[in-house]
């Protein structure tokens, strides 16, 4: 526990130079800023923007990235509570009560928990992480190819059952991932696979690329297809920043929401995504307003947003320990790190172990500018949002494209942009989540070498698959993901999902505009 | 106008950056005129390819060489985008880092660009391939490894790179001289040897081969058991571990990089390139390079060089096909 802290303070020392410093600042000034446009959640905003990091060296591209990160969840918020058109569905639930706030007149009151709140888990979180991650590495090196494929199919099975309205499309977006990983050479044979010929698919679809054109082009493709005229509605962000009562309603949320979040982001469950829904449930169980739920209760707001920024933290540890992204965000750091020849896995913090310290006080720096620069600068982010539509999605579509063209500076990345950009519309309106997608293209060529690793080592014997006691509780887990929701359908009826809540809540909208017509 | 990765991103961050990396990038030098000069990585940065080319970079300018060297990188197929890309090139003043992979790699991936279509310079570096195995292996010599391996080579893992590269052509070789079929190795290939080291620490493998520099240290420090190196000459980072052809196997194998410029140059630019490359290997730095990065040195210029790589092509073609990597 003292070699984590000496080696924390080693990082500070690596990321507190002036020089530095600076990346952070323009990592989170820039994570915000496309973080705050509507639609566009974290996943994305480190997508478009990781092109801008290849010019630097690998420390100064991870402060940077580090920045990116915090400052892409913090944009998030921002929208969902003034805009209510949450990025990813991890900012759902902010979007729930924060929205409510903002049209009752407490916008800043909202961006204020959500800010503080992020702040409190993300450094809780990114310390915890700090802690835990050596503890995970000796852990991690005895841990077996099967037992690989098993944490990568609890993965799949959490992410693709969670996210979404329904498992069903949750699986068939993680089809559509898992056959984009396919193309490319085979890693046990060096045969190439689904290449049609074409040299430059031989190392596989770039996943920036991939996630750019699901997320983003996808994202304004659908905006277009629907566009109404008129402006948009977004709110103000009026009213006092935290009364005292405020905070005494706040506190208690952040730490609980911290509590639930860093543990469900560590495990390869999905990501943020459980977490956040939890904690709205539990602040509405545990709150001493509960009529104010649905109408704008700050603890509705402080709780999932500070479960999104500690799963957010908690993401990185099997990504830093054992090389598995379980979360879209996460997949595109991979690619991220992969790009600068750096392996995560279980012998990243021997070899990197610089580098790995100094992202983890770049993310604590990170958390810190973001709180004292976003307050602030709302009003600034705000003016963001009124930017008319046709421009703002035309702008994120050259955006898209130039930071897809980037990363390879090959015209044929275009080409596969516009093809899955077309995809994504249709996901997008036919309500396939799509962070599954993402998962799989990047996890899914990690879970089949290990299943063929584990299986060339036993000779082709499947019973290798079950022989920890380790792979034997996590593929018991997915299980129980996979099947538990049905049971539990069967039994008690359907449940909610956080896209239904919103759905109810936008209904709800309709009618006290009605009522304030009359 | 070739836009090369590196350049293309600093354009998208800084404009001004690109126009002037655009003016010099796609100027064809004047024969002679190696004051500027481009060195392709055809790898991601990080690598072997890229390691290496950057060094070579950084002795060139510091010894004055020549002014302004850029180093960029064209990823893919095993480096075969990049030679293909050479291929196309009409600037004298460029030179591909390529090695051992890209020689299996123009088959794997059956390239249309072959490495005789461009223009060999210079072969400059090896590294020893370091065969290793787990602490409780019930052998401690490479003859013990291989009766074990001979009696049940379907069970006898052995970790290495990735598919078609040093580690997995070594296997074959060594299998070939042990009378054991090279398609009835085992062989996991694996991203690095980072990765290959927790399966060989925990004993899941019976084998490792990877370069010396990934293991080295593990053997020096007791965790792993050295068995063989692949060169002719014992290695001076294990020096205690012996040459396979020492341990009587008649198998040497060393992963060489060297340097390749683009098809029909006249003779005259060759030799400038090559001129270049015999100047820089005569430098301190390079020697300090040579012992920093545990390289061996293998200069071969010219002529003598195509001669070589003709002889390894015909090797490793072999040994892939009995693989069952290459039809």
């Amino acid at each position: 526990m003292m070699d984590a802290l000496s080696d924390l303070l080693g990082g500070f020392a690596d990321a507190l130079t002036p020089v530095n410093l600076l990346f952070a600042l323009l990592g989170v000034l820039l994570g915000t800023a496309v973080g705050v446009l509507p639609g566009i959640g974290p996943a994305m905003t480190v997508a478009l923007l990781l092109p801008i990091t290849y010019v630097l060296e690998p420390t100064s591209a991870f402060i940077m990235f580090a920045g990116i990160y915090y400052g892409g969840m913090y944009g998030g918020s921002t929208t969902s509570i003034l805009l209510n058109t949450p990025g990813e569905s991890s900012s759902i639930m902010t979007a729930l009560e924060g929205n409510q706030m903002a049209k009752a007149g407490r916008g800043a009151a909202a961006l204020a928990t959500a800010a503080i709140g992020s702040f409190v888990a993300g450094t809780i979180a990114t310390l915890l992480l700090a802690l835990v991650a050596p503890t995970v590495v000796d852990l991690a090196i005895g841990i077996t190819a099967a037992d690989y494929f098993a944490l990568a199919v609890l993965a799949f099975v959490a992410v693709s059952t969670v996210l979404g309205s329904s498992p069903l499309r949750g699986l068939a977006s993680l089809g559509v991932g898992l056959y984009l990983g396919l193309v490319g050479t085979d890693v046990l044979s060096g045969q190439e696979r689904f290449t049609l010929g074409i040299p430059q698919l031989s190392d596989g679809i770039d996943v920036v690329v991939v996630a750019v054109a699901l997320f983003a082009v996808g994202e304004a493709l659908y905006v277009a297809s629907r566009l109404r005229r008129g402006p948009v509605q977004v709110m103000p962000a009026s009213g006092p920043y935290m009364t005292r009562e405020d905070l005494r309603r706040s506190w208690k949320p952040w730490l609980r929401g911290t509590a639930l979040g860093f543990p469900f982001g560590a495990l390869p469950a999905g990501g943020a995504e459980i977490p956040t829904f939890l904690s709205y449930a539990a602040e509405r169980r545990l709150t001493k307003h509960p009529e104010q739920f649905g109408r704008g209760a700050i603890e509705g707001v402080a709780g999932p947003e500070a479960a999104n920024n500690a799963a957010a933290a908690g993401v990185l540890v099997p990504l830093l320990t054992l090389g598995l992204p379980t979360s879209a965000t996460a997949a595109i750091l991979l690619a991220a790190f992969t790009g600068y020849g750096i392996q995560p896995g279980p012998t990243l913090l021997t070899t990197e172990s610089t580098l790995v310290w100094t992202l983890i006080a770049a993310l604590l720096i990170g958390n810190a500018m973001l709180l004292v620069l976003n307050l602030p600068l709302a009003g600034v982010w705000v003016q963001l949002l009124r930017i008319p539509r046709p421009y703002l999605y035309a702008g994120i579509l050259l955006f898209a494209s130039l930071g897809s063209y980037a990363v390879n500076a090959d015209p044929l990345d275009l080409v596969i942009l516009l093809l899955l950009g077309g995809l994504g519309f249709l996901m997008r309106r036919y309500g396939w989540p799509v962070a599954p997608a993402v998962i799989g293209l990047i996890l899914g060529p990690i879970a089949e070498t290990n299943l063929r690793r584990a299986l060339a080592i036993s000779g082709g014997d499947l019973g290798v698959l079950v022989e920890t006691w380790f792979s034997r509780i996590v593929l018991a887990l997915a299980l129980l993901a996979l099947a538990g929701p049905i049971v539990l359908r069967a039994v008690r009826g359907r449940r909610s999902t956080p896209e239904e809540l919103q759905e109810g809540a936008r209904l709800r909208h309709r009618e006290d505009e009605r009522e304030v017509r009359r | 106008m070739p836009l090369t990765r590196r350049s293309f991103l600093a354009g998208v961050v800084a404009a001004p950056v690109l126009g002037a990396l655009a003016g010099c990038a796609g100027t064809v030098v004047r024969p002679g005129d190696l004051s500027r000069l481009r060195i392709m990585a055809p790898a991601s940065p990080g690598g072997g390819w890229d390691t290496t080319a950057r060094v070579v970079q950084r002795t060139i300018q510091s010894s004055g060489l020549a002014r302004n060297v850029q180093v960029f990188n064209v990823e893919g197929a095993g480096g075969t985008i990049g030679l293909g890309q050479l291929a196309r090139e009409d600037d004298d003043a460029l030179l591909m880092m390529m090695g051992l992979v890209m020689v299996g790699a123009v088959d794997t991936n059956d390239s249309t660009t072959r490495l005789t279509d461009v223009t060999p310079v210079a072969r400059l570096i090896g590294e020893t391939e370091l065969i290793v195995a787990p602490p409780d292996a019930p052998y401690d010599d490479i003859a013990g490894f291989v009766d074990a391996w001979k009696a049940d080579p379907a069970n006898t893992p052995i970790a290495g790179g990735s598919a078609g590269g040093t580690d997995q052509i070594l296997a074959g070789l060594l299998a070939q001289a042990a009378g054991i079929d090279p398609g009835d190795v085992n062989y996991i290939p694996y991203s690095g040897g980072g990765e290959s080291l927790a399966a060989l620490l925990g004993g899941q493998v019976a084998a490792g081969i990877s370069g010396t520099a990934d293991y080295g240290p593990q053997v020096a420090g007791g965790d792993l058991t050295g068995l063989a190196v692949s060169t002719a000459e014992r290695s001076g980072q294990v020096p205690d571990v012996p040459t396979l052809v020492e341990s009587g196997f008649d198998v040497e194998l060393s992963n060489w990089r060297g340097l390749m410029a683009r098809p029909d140059m006249s003779d005259s630019a060759r030799e400038d390139l090559i001129g270049l490359v015999v100047d820089m290997h005569g430098t301190d730095e390079w020697a300090e390079a040579l012992a920093n990065n545990g390289w061996d040195d293998l200069l071969l210029t010219g002529d003598d060089y195509g001669a070589f790589l003709t002889e390894e092509e015909a090797r490793v073609r072999e040994i892939l096909v009995q693989i069952g990597l290459v039809q």
